[in-house]
């Protein structure tokens, strides 16, 4: 029997099972994981998530998609086959490295969440690892010099903390005592969720060793600095301008950690007694200009909620990257929401915790998944970020233990999801 | 006794390079309290194993007895123990318990092992090995000294190795193991293994057998390790001891009492008790099943003290450490490796069983194009078809996959035209074992082979020299002698023919590299090292057979030497006639140091081919008729003389390789006969041995190796 191409096609389901992390380190010699590899990074999570799900065969996993930036060194290799070869993971299972800078967890899940949704894939691991320390933000690029000669890009968007500055620029009610005090609460929240053990539960430990020591157990994130103030915050300098804005108090930190994530189809997670945590609804990425790519989760944000027959007012949780305060302030702005709202990062984000680029879609939704547990009374939530050269990502879930969650059947969100995007 | 009260000991190593206990304050999972993990780390990288010498035990020493005081003030709830990647530890520094020249000395060292192990067994918590790689002896005792254990299915080379290396497992080994894995098994690990080629177990053997309480990947070993630590700590898992006995129990004490018989067998099987350490270990083992671990402790120390004086311990550290372990891995002489060429085929003359073993290895192990010849296509084919079996027999058994044995089996083919090996970079012979018919080998090799082939021959006992002679490039021709059966004997001797060039002898050991052998450079001297000393030690016990001293006293006159087999069971699997042909070529160019035996000519006119056959009763016997064939003198000699007159002979022997030059020095000619020949390592190869009896002060005037090189220090 040929296949037929009017064969009738259906998109199924996709539901996040679990998602694991490494504590996040500081990127650099005097961090935690300094002398320790990234592919082992990953593996930790890897073996952590199979372990939390024991009903999971692993010769059921039909991919490994893990992201990086930069795929050299022990970051190369095609990471994702690395990592699923040394987690021990049969050799049928295959592999593949992607890369979407600092979306590149995010896209690792979208990229095989289609395969899901496609028919190609039942059930999969995705997620991202930067290891900062042994691979500086850029290192090894070749930039063509057209970007330069041709002015394709202004200089300054190939280093992100310039582009912050640029939106600063271009949104002047965002001043620095605004990102200093969104900065300080960010380290605030992520230190009251650390009290309420919110965070604990998404961390694979990891056992390092390094010269004269012996080994150690990292179980917490080494960047977090509670109780950071704005007055704190003030007297910090601006590298990137004189007399600019962006601080290393109101930024992400340079680090080192790793995430993973198992989705699978929501047939396959039923066959097997996986956990559903989220429902994949819709997801989007756009482009903008690369200067000011902190602004990028904007319209991904307006696409994927267009894709999905949403509107913002529908969004109940946000998890947004906070690559930069001042990005972060930029997309509250547009959508008028306040700086303080509750939705927003309730355990705080990447100013405290760390922002290892690649890994951080992951550890977004890890933690809107926790969220929509705690919060039955959520339907939708959004995890987005920006992105280098200019582009925003956004994924929008809905959460399964809201009490409509039943009746929103696989028909109707195919139906949705398929007249969004047709729209 | 506190470890600082070893500091004495400690300042006589002043160069030690110490393994150190760094310690990291470890916040359990679960809430389980604080737990303090000690790395066993000496800095270096893995391929400088970490060892327990005087200053690292103080260290390790002082490092717990801080830790049971925190402790006793409930600032942690477990002690850990871990190693560096690939190693818990490698065992006690034995180059420096080598040097230990007084007894007194000696003890401390057994002393301050238990000092500090009884620390780790009574620190007021829990204490947990993390046995994460390798640890034998001492490193494994640290181990069996703490609470629980957890071992890395990635952890190579678990052992108590004592009883091979002349010891007893003395710093509570065992006593612990028969208690935690059962009677039988611990004479398993401390007995059969040890004398077993010094087989290890791997992390799942050790499992298995009890030896640890939980099995855990390497990805996350420390970190699962820890987990388990706190479930354990917290109450949540109990482990299970499956083999684990109660000495004090009737039947257990039946079971020891049983096992420590079938010990004493098994030695006496493989040493012939010519080593006094592996009888100690179970001596050891037998007295202390009644004992409290505090009395067994004082016994194990006295005893550790007493072993560490003997010259067999000392030897086998030489021949161990100084031989197996450095001397063979950077062959003296050896001309630079630079200078090796490339082989990328390789010719063997021949489709014998000699030739065909050869191939076999070269395919294996090189992975490079092996073409053998003979004179007619049904030998040629009889020869590809043995290797392609005995490919097949791998795969079989799983010790290769299937890709491997194509691979393998491609490589090899045969033909009846020498043209074969026109692209060949090195042609071996393994032809009858006449010089005519060698050298006409090479001449119709060297007509087709390009100017830079290296021709080797595998003989055993022709003039290498006389066979380049009439060669157009005799600078090619090498000596390549293996040794029977070629896959499993590790000895390669190389002989260096006087025109024999750099660039041919150092491809000949690069060879031997990628062959996985141990290559000795020999001069090109009747017999070499190997078969020389063989013949010369069983010509010595044939004459004295001839002379008239039975059989039973003659061939049993060497037991004291702990030797794999007896002389007359040596010839017999040698083959008679091969025996006799070498020792004729040895007497022709020694005279009647190596005597030509009449009664072995008699026995191989008549078919003979093993004095001894296997009686009605399963006995060694000499069959009548066997010893009708033969006649003999009337001057029989005492066992007792036989093995003085024989440890002269070897003694005036190898006086004279040296002086002629054959090897580099004495420590060659002990790599040769303990590769080459399996004679154990107690003693030393075979010149420390020498050495102890006086043998080389009686017939040379002076000793083969100065005191302290595997001997007592001066």
């Amino acid at each position: 029997m040929s296949p037929s191409r009017s064969a009738q096609r259906n998109v199924r389901d996709v539901v996040f099972v679990d998602g694991v992390r490494t504590p996040f380190g500081k990127a650099g010699e005097k961090g935690i994981y300094a002398g320790t590899r990234a592919d082992d990074l990953v593996v930790k999570c890897i073996r952590e998530l199979m372990r939390r799900n024991p009903s999971l065969p692993a010769d059921r996993i039909d991919e490994v998609a893990i992201a990086a930036t930069t795929q050299t060194g022990d970051q190369g290799l095609t990471i994702g086959r690395t990592a699923a070869l040394l987690a021990g993971l049969p050799r049928t299972v295959p592999g593949f490295a992607i890369d979407r800078m600092c979306a590149g967890a995010m896209t690792a899940v979208t990229t095989t969440a289609s395969g899901i949704g496609f028919g190609a894939y039942d059930v999969v691991i995705a997620g991202g690892v930067e290891h900062m320390g042994n691979h500086p933000m850029g290192s090894g690029a070749d930039p063509n010099p057209r970007f330069m000669s041709e002015r394709l890009v202004d200089p300054a968007a190939l280093n992100m903390g310039n582009t912050a500055e640029n939106l600063h620029d271009r949104f002047p009610a965002i001043t620095k005592d605004r990102t200093d005090a969104y900065a300080a609460a960010s380290q605030a929240k992520l230190a009251a969720a650390y009290s309420s053990e919110q965070i604990q539960h998404d961390l694979v430990p990891v056992a390092t060793m390094k010269p004269g020591q012996g080994w150690a157990l990292h179980t917490t994130d080494e960047p977090p600095r509670p109780g950071t103030t704005v007055a704190d915050l003030a007297e910090l300098r601006t590298p990137f301008r004189a007399h600019g804005r962006v601080t290393a108090g109101n930024a992400a930190g340079l680090n080192d950690g790793a995430t993973a994530a198992v989705l699978a189809s929501a047939e396959a997670a039923e066959e097997l007694g996986l956990s559903v945590k989220m429902r994949l609804v819709s997801y989007a990425f756009a482009g903008v200009e690369p200067e000011v790519m902190g602004i990028g989760p904007v319209p991904a944000t307006e696409k994927a909620l267009k894709n999905a027959g949403l509107a913002i007012e529908d969004i109940g949780l946000f998890e947004i990257n906070e690559a930069f305060a001042v990005q972060v302030l930029s997309f509250l702005d547009h959508f008028g929401i306040a700086d303080d709202d509750p939705r927003v990062n309730r355990y705080g984000g990447a100013i405290a915790v760390g922002h290892p680029l690649a890994s951080s879609g992951v550890r977004l939704m890890n933690q809107l998944a926790r969220q929509f547990e705690e919060d039955p009374s959520v339907r939708y939530g959004i995890t987005t970020m920006c992105i280098g050269l200019g582009m925003g990502a956004t994924v929008i879930w809905e959460n399964p233990h809201h009490p409509d969650y039943a009746s929103s059947t696989a028909d109707t969100a195919i139906t949705a999801t398929t007249e969004g995007a047709a729209a | 006794m506190s470890a600082a009260d070893f500091q004495k000991l400690a300042a006589l190593f002043p160069d030690e390079v110490v393994t150190h206990s760094y310690v990291q304050d470890i916040q359990l999972p679960g809430g389980a309290g604080t737990f303090a993990l000690i790395t066993l780390d000496n800095g270096l990288d893995h391929s400088k194993p970490t060892t327990l010498g005087p200053n690292t035990l103080v260290e390790l020493g002082g490092v717990l007895e801080k830790l049971r005081e925190r402790a006793s003030r409930g600032e942690i709830v477990g002690v850990g123990v871990t190693g560096k990647p690939y190693f818990l530890v490698a065992g006690a520094d034995l180059s420096a318990v080598k040097t230990l020249k007084e007894r007194e000395h000696g003890l401390w060292m057994a002393q301050l092992g238990h000092a500090v192990y009884s620390t780790l067994a009574d620190l007021g918590v829990p204490s947990f090995a993390f046995i994460n790689g390798l640890a034998l002896g001492g490193g494994l005792e640290i181990a069996l000294q703490s609470t629980y254990r957890t071992v890395s299915t990635g952890a190579g080379a678990l052992a108590l190795p004592e009883a091979f290396i002349g010891l007893v497992p003395g710093w509570g080994g065992v006593y612990i193991l028969p208690r935690l894995i059962g009677p039988e098994n611990a004479v398993k690990v401390m007995i059969e293994n040890p004398l077993s080629n010094n087989k290890t177990l791997s992390g799942p053997e050790a499992y298995q057998l009890g030896v640890a309480d939980a099995l855990f990947e390497p990805a996350d070993f420390v970190e699962q390790s820890l987990a388990w630590a706190a479930q354990v700590i917290s109450g949540d898992v109990t482990p299970e001891r499956k083999n684990a006995v109660d000495a004090a129990e009737d039947a257990v004490a039946e079971r020891w009492a049983a096992a420590v018989t079938a010990g004493r067998a098994f030695v006496e099987s493989k040493t012939s008790n010519a080593s006094p350490a592996p009888a100690k270990v179970l001596d050891v083992m037998e007295a202390n099943r009644t004992m409290t671990q505090a009395a067994s402790a004082e016994l194990e120390c006295e005893t550790l003290a007493g072993l560490m004086q003997t010259d067999e311990f000392r030897s086998t550290v030489y021949a161990f450490l100084d031989l197996v372990q450095k001397r063979s891995k950077r062959p003296a002489g050896a001309p630079d490796r630079k200078l090796a060429r490339p082989v990328t085929k390789i010719g063997v003359v021949g489709a014998g069983l000699m030739a065909s073993q050869l191939a076999l290895l070269f395919a294996r192990q090189l992975k490079v194009p092996v073409v053998m010849t003979d004179i007619d296509q049904e030998r040629v084919e009889k020869g590809v078809a043995y290797v392609h079996a005995e490919v097949d027999k791998m795969l079989a058994k799983k010790r290769i996959k299937p890709d491997a044995a194509n691979r393998t089996k491609a490589l090899i083919t045969g033909s009846v035209s020498k043209e074969a090996f026109a692209d060949a970079d090195f042609v071996i012979e393994a032809v009858f074992e006449e010089l005519h018919v060698k050298k006409q080998v090479f001449a119709e090799v060297e007509a087709i082979v390009s100017p830079e082939c290296i021709l080797a021959t595998n003989t055993s006992s022709l003039s290498v020299t006389a066979m380049a002679e009439d060669l157009k490039h005799p600078e090619r021709l090498v000596g390549f002698h293996f040794f029977n059966p070629v896959a499993v004997m590790p000895l390669l001797e190389i002989v260096r023919a006087p025109r024999t060039d750099d660039a041919v002898l150092a491809t000949a050991f690069e060879l031997a590299k990628g062959l996985k052998k141990t290559a000795v450079l020999v001069k090109d001297a009747a017999a070499f090292v190997v078969n020389r000393i063989l013949l010369r030690l069983m010509g010595e016990v044939i004459a004295a057979f001839d002379e008239g001293t039975p059989a039973e006293v003659a061939d049993t006159a060497l037991r004291p030497m702990g030797l794999p087999m007896s002389p007359f069971t040596l010839s017999a699997m040698v083959g008679l006639p091969v025996a006799q042909h070498v020792q004729e070529s040895l007497h022709a160019a020694f005279g009647d140091r190596f005597p030509v035996s009449q009664n072995l000519q008699k026995l191989i006119d008549n078919g003979v081919k093993s004095l001894w056959v296997t009686g009605p009763e399963g006995k060694p016997v000499i069959p009548a008729e066997t010893l009708a064939i033969m006649s003999f003198g009337s001057t029989p000699s005492t066992g007792e003389e036989v093995l003085r007159r024989t440890q002269d002979a070897l003694a005036e022997e190898i006086g004279l390789m040296l002086e002629e030059g054959v090897v580099a020095g004495p420590e060659d000619i002990d790599l040769c006969v303990i590769m080459g020949a399996g004679w154990p390592m107690f003693l030393g190869g075979i010149t420390p041995y020498l050495d102890r009896v006086g043998a080389s002060e009686r017939v040379n005037g002076k000793r083969f190796l100065a005191p302290g090189i595997a001997s007592a220090p001066a």
